[in-house]
């Protein structure tokens, strides 16, 4: 029997000290395989304004590039301390920081592979869906042949890639909207 | 190509526009251009199923976390994950937080004037059985005050948090109570297309009321199914 979609409702500005009060930021256990990396994620309104009420989680593959899912049957490792699931509030400075460690690529159904990214779902008060968004590596060689970033008009596509600061922090800033509107996606 | 794995909401059906104007906070926090369309690759039909979370007994009773009772009413609130092919979700993490019964949180940003109450902190966890079922018992949350415009008030209200079994199934939602007369005033209900409102109001279920303790409440959560012809090979 078809069931009709439950909606979606926002989060709400409440969320914080019950839903979120087990911390999730660091997502890989000691002795994980791979580069160990840091994520900065600042969340802004169209304004430009930070936003100090959301919740940003992140989803990724491990560093051979294979996720820890049944859906992912692919014969590669998997690392014992390492799910790919991360969920960080943002600070006062509209922060929200992961670590982690450097994804490996994933294939694509018509063929090849992607480039190495990290799934991003974006939540806040005002948020009245779920806004699914990614992050991308500067300077990744293989961003120029990566399928989705082909799907984004070329203006838009900086939106999607993080740059690495002088102490080595993936930075990324989101913006719900305005002039750097981050690229969402339907997925 | 090969074929798409879940099936994508129809817009203007089921879920709320981003920019719904009534509800103020949406103003500069939605996106003003089109969702990019994605095919479903891995990293759209993987998601955290958090099967290794330990969950303590008494997580999905949020009148015992604390040293005593809360006040208010004791309720149950129980119902099935499912999808839309109405297949159950087995062991899906089910998230709620709520207000307590005066209508405050226990949140340091809720300055409502209306008590906290010290046995109350308002957050649970439960996880669905192998055909879905989750159960809480927690008390009914109270209306609340908001800033959103002139004498605001929140209907009665359970916020939810689901994982289902991908990326492409999160959903954050709110449970509401049936007949609220609240419901009729506030936009975040209202910013859900008319013909859906009423998929989020738990339903009263004279069966599970247990005597003599609580009323019961049902709500059934629906995320989205797969398309008939799964991908093949992934
Ligand atoms: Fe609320």
């Amino acid at each position: 029997m078809s069931r009709a979609l439950t909606p979606s409702q926002t989060i709400g500005p409440f969320y914080f000290g019950t839903l979120a009060n087990a911390y999730r930021h660091d997502l890989a256990m000691p002795g994980v395989a791979g580069e160990r990396i840091e994520i900065a994620l600042t969340l802004h309104d169209a304004a430009g304004a930070i936003v100090p009420d959301g919740l940003l989680e992140v989803w990724q593959a491990n560093s051979h590039g294979r996720y820890n899912h049944p859906e992912d049957r692919r014969n590669l490792p998997l690392d014992a301390g390492f799910e790919g699931y991360g969920r960080a509030s943002t600070d006062t400075q509209g922060c929200a920081r992961f670590g982690t460690v450097k994804p490996g690529r994933v294939p694509w159904p018509a063929g090849g592979l992607q480039a190495a990214h990290v799934n991003i779902s974006v939540f806040a008060r005002g948020v009245l869906n779920r806004l699914a968004t990614r992050l991308y590596f500067d300077g990744d060689p293989a961003l120029a042949e990566d399928p989705v970033l082909k799907l984004v008009e070329p203006e838009r596509r900086a939106t999607l890639i993080a740059k690495r600061d002088a102490a080595g922090v993936w930075r990324l800033p989101l913006y719900l909207g305005g002039p750097n509107e981050t690229v969402f996606f339907d997925c | 190509m090969k074929e798409e794995t879940y099936r994508r909401p129809v817009a203007g059906q089921d879920h709320p526009a981003n920019l719904s104007p009534a509800y103020k906070s949406t103003v500069s926090r939605s996106p003003s251009r089109p969702a990019i369309v994605l095919p479903h690759s891995l990293s759209e039909i993987t998601g955290p199923l958090l099967r290794e979370e330990r969950l303590d007994s008494v997580e999905n009773d949020l009148t015992r976390r604390r040293m005593g009772e809360p006040l208010g009413e004791r309720i149950i609130v129980q119902g099935r994950v499912l999808d839309e092919n109405g297949k159950p979700v087995p062991e899906a993490l089910v998230e709620i937080w709520q207000c307590n019964a005066a209508g405050r949180y226990h949140h340091p940003g809720d300055q409502h004037d209306a008590p906290l109450d010290p046995n109350f902190y308002g957050g649970g966890r439960a996880r669905a059985d192998a055909d879905g079922n989750y159960k809480f018992i927690t008390i009914k949350p109270g209306a609340y005050p908001w800033g959103n415009h002139h004498n605001a008030w929140r209907p009665a209200h359970i916020h939810f948090s689901l994982f289902g079994p991908a990326f492409a199934t999160r959903l954050i939602t709110q449970m509401y109570f049936p007949q609220d007369p609240l419901l009729a005033f506030d936009p975040i209900y209202n910013s859900v297309p008319e013909a859906a409102r009423a998929r989020l109001q738990a339903a009263f279920d004279m069966e599970a009321t247990q005597p003599q303790w609580a009323l019961a409440y049902r709500f059934d959560i629906v995320l989205r199914g797969r398309n008939a012809t799964p991908m093949e090979n992934t």
